[in-house]
């Protein structure tokens, strides 16, 4: 037996085997290839961002203009509007930001960058997709099964979402929670690959403070949701079970508790918010340095801050329950929680105008998203503070402050930082260029109006406006032409800021087959993916790379280049 | 969905296009993987738990008024089934890696018993209905079910999982199992295992 387990230890290190041809299907439809499955979830998010955003531009029609046939919609009736806002929060959350930022960035760069062939279990690394497309058509069929896609917010709160009779929704509500439990399993395969991998296949020389700050984001964004997605998973078997069995976990009339679902949610939740926010903090780190032409200012205390942050995210979750009767004394806890976990995030911020400060900023497209991600997740950030005080947070809960603040990380995270990103990395995605002036089209077609939709919403909001209503003609109160002009405002920005895709759709489909050619390293950048030709061939390397220093050194002195490549024995 | 990548999710790494190792790895990729799922894991039962005390500490009479008291003592024996096997999976790992023949049979004993857990929980449930505790008749009834069925599902999957790698151990095998992969199985079992009197305890004698 022992000679047996020796000799495979060896066989296993070995084995590797020799890249053949593959057919179109082993290549485009059942691949193994990292990058390929990482281009496959970026394109599903791709879509799903569509459908996200059409039911956004249905819902505020109907806002802006009540009872109107909304053109290319149709009516918007009360069980339409809530189907359309529970699904565009589920979407935009689970369907577009887990699968582009962290799934679709993580599975193309984690390999390329610490300098290996692939994920440790390419296969997991494939079925992790194959049950994230599942999941995907089991959303979409619940908007068309009877009763219509569930409609009890993305929150999911009981005892709303667990009685048919209450919802509306019987299967549409079961369904997408089953949709939701299969994304999760899909990520939680995911994650664990791209954990594994980090820790195992780097190149070497790569110590782990030479490791690209992208990378250790999205491995703490991973490490997060493992650590909270337990809570949610809990919480969904017995809700589930509340729906199609009837046993009475979250229903007080039976013996059960409603705010337990919210617990369980949120401790969830509230994490779940770093781990989108994480993964863009890294690619944007990445676009900032390498177009200010200088290190990434502090990037020990941006990981041990980011590391700090995680920790603290575990505990603030009632934040989010602060009106829900839980006791005063414990939201006082919260409260102090809420309010420290500004400053690491603010000390990143800081971390990353410092970079900026005295480089030679060059203004590409990429650079521009990360800027402009920077100065709208700002925002957002320093209203979270105000929500974060318990006082304040009695009148602002559920009202459009709420919703403004969520939208300013969410969009400049799920949005404005991963344009950046796209556009930083299509040259190596598909090894042209897209083109630069319809790139700033884009840019200011997207965050101008971006920020013409949200900030009429924290007006909005302070004046009282409660979220999740389909028609503010019934409360006079909230009727008056002001405010239904900044309502008209908001709507008309997003139909304005939609329309502006439609030149970076052309831009990006276009320039796949047509761009300019791009060389293997089009940004002068150091780290490793940029040393492989554009695109890389499956099995990235054709010999691996050995590190010699971490991925931020630009413009040292006694270099003539401005930029110094990880794996450059010599001066450059 | 391809099938076969189903055990390889359980087991063992053999089947996979095996990544090369350029650094020395810390800890095999595997038991690394496996660790890192049952973190998960390990919330997940931590959020089953203080769903229970929740529940509980809402209402006055526990176990509400005419449900079943649970088999305390059958099941005090049945733990000790479970936790033996624990034990017999843990030699037959030092006997693996100690290159004993005699480690397949020690891994059996360790199915065996597991496999008498699983089914003398299924006995006592079938009780428990006939008593009139089921998952609809109280949230006593709804979390007993929920929580020990949750950890039945976990035994079952690592049981199969644990006769794979048993199968696997036969000799004469074209890829032999690896350390690696053996290891990460049974650290599946010590977590399904180790669990065990936590829940015991909480929902039989607390
Ligand atoms: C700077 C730190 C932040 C603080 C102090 C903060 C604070 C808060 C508070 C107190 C609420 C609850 C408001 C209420 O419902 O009454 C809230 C809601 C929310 N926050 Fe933040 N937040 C911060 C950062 C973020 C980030 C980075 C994200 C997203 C990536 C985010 C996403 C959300 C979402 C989605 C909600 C609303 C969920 C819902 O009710 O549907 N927040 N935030
Ligand atoms: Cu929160």
């Amino acid at each position: 037996m022992s000679e047996t387990t020796a000799a495979t230890a060896t066989v296993q290190e070995h084995a590797h085997e020799e890249h053949h041809e593959m057919s179109f299907w082993e290549k485009y439809i059942f691949p193994t290839d990292h990058k390929m499955i990482g281009l496959q979830y970026m394109f599903t998010g791709m879509f799903m961002a569509a459908v996200g955003g059409y039911f956004a531009y249905a819902f505020r029609m109907q806002l802006a203009f009540p009872g109107m046939d909304v053109p290319l919609f149709g009516q918007v009736t009360p069980q339409i509007y809530n189907m359309l806002i529970t699904n565009h929060g589920t979407i935009m959350i689970f369907w577009v930001a887990m699968p582009v930022l962290i799934a679709g960035f993580g599975n193309f760069l984690i390999p390329l960058m610490i300098g290996c062939d692939d994920m440790v279990f390419p296969r997991i690394n494939r079925l992790s997709y194959q049950i994230f497309f599942v999941s995907t058509v089991v959303l979409l069929l619940s908007f068309f099964v009877k009763g219509g896609g569930f409609g009890g917010a993305w929150t999911a709160y009981p005892p709303l979402s667990s009685v048919p009779e209450y919802n509306l929704t019987n299967w549409g509500s079961s369904l997408w929670i089953v949709a939701v439990a299969l994304e999760i399993i899909a990520f939680l395969l995911g994650g664990i690959n791209f954990v594994t991998t980090t820790m195992n296949s780097r190149a070497p020389g790569m110590k782990m403070m030479d490791i690209p700050i992208v990378i250790w984001m999205i491995n703490i964004a991973v490490i997060m949701f493992m650590a909270s997605v337990g809570p949610l998973i809990a919480g969904a078997v017995m809700l589930f079970m509340d729906q199609r069995i009837g046993t009475t976990f979250f229903l007080p009339a039976g013996g059960g508790d409603p705010v337990l679902w919210q617990h369980l949610f949120w401790f969830f939740g509230h994490p779940e918010v770093y781990v989108v926010l994480f993964p863009t903090l890294g690619l944007v780190a990445d676009v900032i340095t390498t177009f200010s032409r200088k290190k990434l200012w502090g990037y020990r205390t941006i990981l041990y801050t980011t590391i700090a942050t995680g920790g603290l995210a575990f505990v603030v979750w009632a934040h989010h329950q602060f009106i829900a009767g839980i006791d005063p004394r414990m939201a006082n806890v919260f409260v102090v929680t809420t309010l420290l976990i500004s400053i690491p995030i603010a000390e990143v911020m800081f971390c990353y105008i410092a970079t900026l400060y005295g480089g030679s900023i060059r203004f590409t497209v990429p650079m521009l998203w990360a800027l402009g991600f920077l100065m709208t997740f700002l925002l957002g950030g320093v209203t979270g503070i105000y929500l974060g005080a318990s006082g304040l947070n009695i009148y602002f809960h559920d009202s459009y402050f709420v919703v403004a603040h969520f939208h300013y990380t969410f969009f400049p995270i799920t949005i404005i930082g991963m344009f950046g990103a796209l556009y930083y990395w299509f040259p190596k995605m598909f090894g042209r260029h897209l083109n630069e002036f319809w790139g700033k089209v884009h840019f200011w077609g997207t965050l101008i109006p971006f920020n013409g939709i949200f900030l009429p919403l924290f007006l909005l909001g302070m004046a009282g406006q409660h979220r999740r209503i389909y028609n503010y003609e019934h409360f006079p109160d909230l009727a008056s032409p002001d405010l239904q002009g900044l309502r008209v405002f908001a709507t008309a920005s997003l139909v304005i800021m939609l329309l502006f895709q439609i030149p970076f759709l052309i831009n990006f489909f276009g320039s796949m087959f047509r761009g300019r050619k791009a060389e293997p390293n089009p940004w002068k950048a150091n780290t490793l993916e940029w040393i492989v030709p554009s695109p890389p061939p499956h099995g990235n390397f054709k010999e691996l790379p050995s590190v010699y220093r971490g991925p931020y050194e630009y413009s040292v002195p006694g270099n003539r280049e401005d930029y110094w490549p990880q794996n450059m024995p010599d001066r450059n | 969905m391809s099938l076969e990548s189903l055990p390889a999710l359980l087991v063992t790494a053999e089947s996979y296009d095996p990544a090369p190792v350029p650094q020395r790895p810390l800890i095999d990729s595997r038991q690394f993987g496996m660790l890192l799922f049952i973190v998960t894991e390990v919330m997940f039962f931590a959020s089953l738990v203080s769903a229970y005390l929740i529940i509980r500490s809402g209402l006055e009479e526990w176990p509400p008024w005419g449900q079943p008291r649970l088999p305390v003592w059958s099941t005090a024996l049945n733990t000790a089934v479970l936790l033996s096997s624990g034990v017999a999976a843990y030699l037959s790992g030092r006997q693996f890696r100690g290159g004993s023949g005699t480690a397949q049979r020690t891994l059996g004993i360790s199915v065996a018993l597991g496999t008498f857990f699983l089914v003398f929980q299924g006995y006592e449930w079938v009780q428990m209905l006939g008593f009139g505790l089921t998952v609809t008749s109280s949230t006593y009834g709804g979390l007993f079910y929920l929580i020990i069925g949750a950890h039945g599902v976990h035994v079952l999957g690592a049981l199969i999982a644990l006769a794979y790698t048993w199968m696997r151990m036969t000799p004469g095998q074209e890829q032999p199992l690896t350390q690696g992969g053996a290891s990460a199985v049974r650290m599946l079992w010590y977590f399904v295992v180790g669990v065990w009197p936590i829940l015991y305890v909480l929902v039989y004698l607390a």
